[in-house]
């Protein structure tokens, strides 16, 4: 577990880099309209860590391909350092684009070229020299610790070897924006990890915002600072990272902060409370006082620690007492001694 | 059996084959070509989507493959003399030839690009690649391993055409096939002539098959 404090420097007082406003997209089926996207306003500050989280098929993905218009919005617009993306011409998209780098899911890397020209590609298309494309390269693959297999063909690399390449190569260019799309879904967890470090160390050391495209909350809470949570082509709910895990508005927030097993529909017991706490108070016995102090006795239904942001904060669901004058007695020394309890079972 | 004449003239219906078969091959890949790029970028889900230009190419192509090669050859021979000035001989065959294989080798090759994964595609669209860039750098590279299979089942193709081209003034193998197998019943021509050509197209395959090998950095 990390040690970090949550005070390091607060991105996000730069200014916007990415502002999209009311964006909509629309796509035809046959003769039925169906939208992917609608009313999609999102403001994305210089130098942050930004999730976008949702299930499959939520629209996750095509919003971040609207963003560099490889999906070009039907409402609505994407501004990107003020410019409207939209607006611009072919050359001019294309000139922009190279200030955004993209990584996927499947990696996309060109099979038929090894890992140093992979990076050298996107320096090759805005007409750099081989020889300063490749050392450029070089210092990229060096970055992200493959210098060593820059002469290796894709086939010869693993998923997390392959993710990296694909990191060297977008970043060459010297982006403002990394858009990841799912860049760890195809990955194991280990892996997932190291690539989820790379890119905050990236976002720290090189000051580049990054946009992350995920289905999973452990993503969200590792690295992002922000996070927006999309659901049938709307946002749901948008905040700091911390504040959606403690104060969840939405219903489909407070099922991603939960596992699955948890979901309401799939538990029968009433009276669950969700608890949380921080680290500075997991070094207390926080639980084992409540019991004491208010003599009722509480069933724990899940407990988990979670890394947020590099900090660790607790949080367990409990199962109060079925009589209410019991449930307010615990309630009431939560509120006390600010321990933040909220109930569960009514999503 | 053979006297030398006789070798001196499948020596030089084994050179000539071989020459329409290249000649040709060259040709109607450098017009499939242009014709699959065409096609690749303009359909609906391509990069420069043109559904127009996309249909009519489209159905020139496929109009043009059914068409029976000995019926197409008779009747563009006033198109060959106007190129070559002649309609009988070697040159004259390749006229006919790359009008039928071109098409044909727009199809294969459309679909070696197509075989191309679309991430990768995307991905260069992300970096601001532009549609020229994307042929050059990513369709024909990436798909490299397939086209040189590809142009190998075309060139075999191409020479299966050639030998019918001996029944219409064409020359090469598949005219001594028809001269001295058919009309002067020599089945010992015609057997050398089959064999020549089957020797051929194992060269031609196999060298396509190890080319195709060497080029693919896919396997490790």
């Amino acid at each position: 577990m990390s040690e970090q404090n949550r005070t390091e420097s607060e991105p996000g007082t730069a200014g916007p880099i990415i502002a999209i406003e009311n964006l909509g997209k629309k796509f035809v089926v046959g003769k039925t309209e169906v939208y992917a996207l609608r009313n999609i306003s999102l403001t994305i500050e210089k130098g942050e860590i930004f999730g976008i989280i949702g299930r499959s098929g939520a629209g996750k993905s095509t919003l971040v391909r609207c963003i560099n218009m490889l999906e070009p919005p039907t409402e609505g617009r994407v501004l990107f350092e003020g410019r409207d993306m939209g607006a611009l011409s072919k050359a001019e998209l294309n000139i922009v684009r190279r200030s955004m780098g993209m990584i996927f899911q499947q990696f996309n890397l060109l099979m038929q070229r090894t890992a140093l020209d992979n990076v050298c590609f996107p320096l090759e298309l805005s007409g750099m020299s081989r020889e300063t494309a490749r050392k450029r390269a070089m210092e990229m693959l060096d970055l992200v610790g493959l210098s060593a297999r820059a002469k290796a063909y894709p086939s010869q690399l693993s998923g997390g070897q392959k993710q990296r390449v694909a990191i060297a190569r977008a970043l060459a260019p010297s982006p403002k924006a990394l858009l990841c799309d799912e860049a760890t879904s195809a990955l194991d967890p280990e892996t997932t990890d190291s690539i989820l470090a790379l890119i905050r160390q990236i976002n720290r050391e090189m000051g580049i915002t990054a946009v992350v495209i995920t289905h999973e909350m452990d993503v969200i809470e590792k690295i992002c600072h922000k996070v927006a949570i999309i659901s049938k082509g709307v946002i749901a709910e948008t905040g700091r990272v911390n504040q959606v895990f403690f104060h969840p508005k939405s219903d489909i927030a407070r099922r991603l902060v939960v596992p699955e097993a948890l979901h309401p529909d799939k538990m029968v017991v009433d009276h669950l409370y969700r608890l949380i706490f921080d680290g500075q108070s997991s070094y207390e016995p926080v639980l084992a006082n409540l019991i004491l102090a208010c003599g009722q006795p509480v069933n724990v239904m899940y407990a988990s620690t979670r890394d947020i942001g590099g900090t660790a904060f607790g949080q367990m669901v409990l199962q109060f007492p079925d009589d209410p004058a019991a449930r307010q007695k615990i309630l009431d020394y939560a509120a006390e001694n600010l321990i933040y309890i909220e109930e569960f079972s009514r999503v | 059996m053979f006297n030398e004449a006789l070798v001196e003239l499948l020596w030089e219906g084994t050179v000539d084959t071989i020459y329409m078969t290249l000649v040709s091959t060259f040709f109607s890949y450098v017009f499939g070509m242009v014709m699959a790029m065409v096609l690749v970028i303009t359909r609906s889900d391509g990069i420069r989507p043109q559904p127009v230009v996309f249909r009519v190419l489209d159905v020139l192509v496929n109009l043009t493959r059914s068409f029976p090669f000995l019926i197409l050859m008779i009747a563009v021979i006033p198109f060959t003399r106007w190129v070559v000035g002649t309609t009988i001989g070697n040159n004259a065959t390749v006229v006919p030839l790359v009008i039928a294989a071109a098409p044909f080798v727009a199809r294969l090759i459309e679909q070696s690009l197509l075989e191309v994964d679309k991430g990768v595609i995307e991905a260069a669209q992300s970096m601001g690649a532009s549609t020229w860039q994307i042929l050059w750098k990513v369709y024909l590279p990436e798909a490299r391993p397939s086209l040189i299979n590809g142009s190998a089942i075309a060139a075999t193709t191409i020479l299966g055409y050639s030998a019918m081209s001996g029944a219409v003034g064409g020359g090469g193998l598949g005219k001594l096939a028809i001269m001295y197998g058919y009309n002067r019943y020599q089945t010992d021509i015609m057997f050398a002539t089959v064999v020549l050509l089957i020797v051929i197209v194992q060269v031609l395959q196999s060298f396509g098959d190890w080319a195709t090998r060497k080029s693919d950095k896919r396997n490790g």
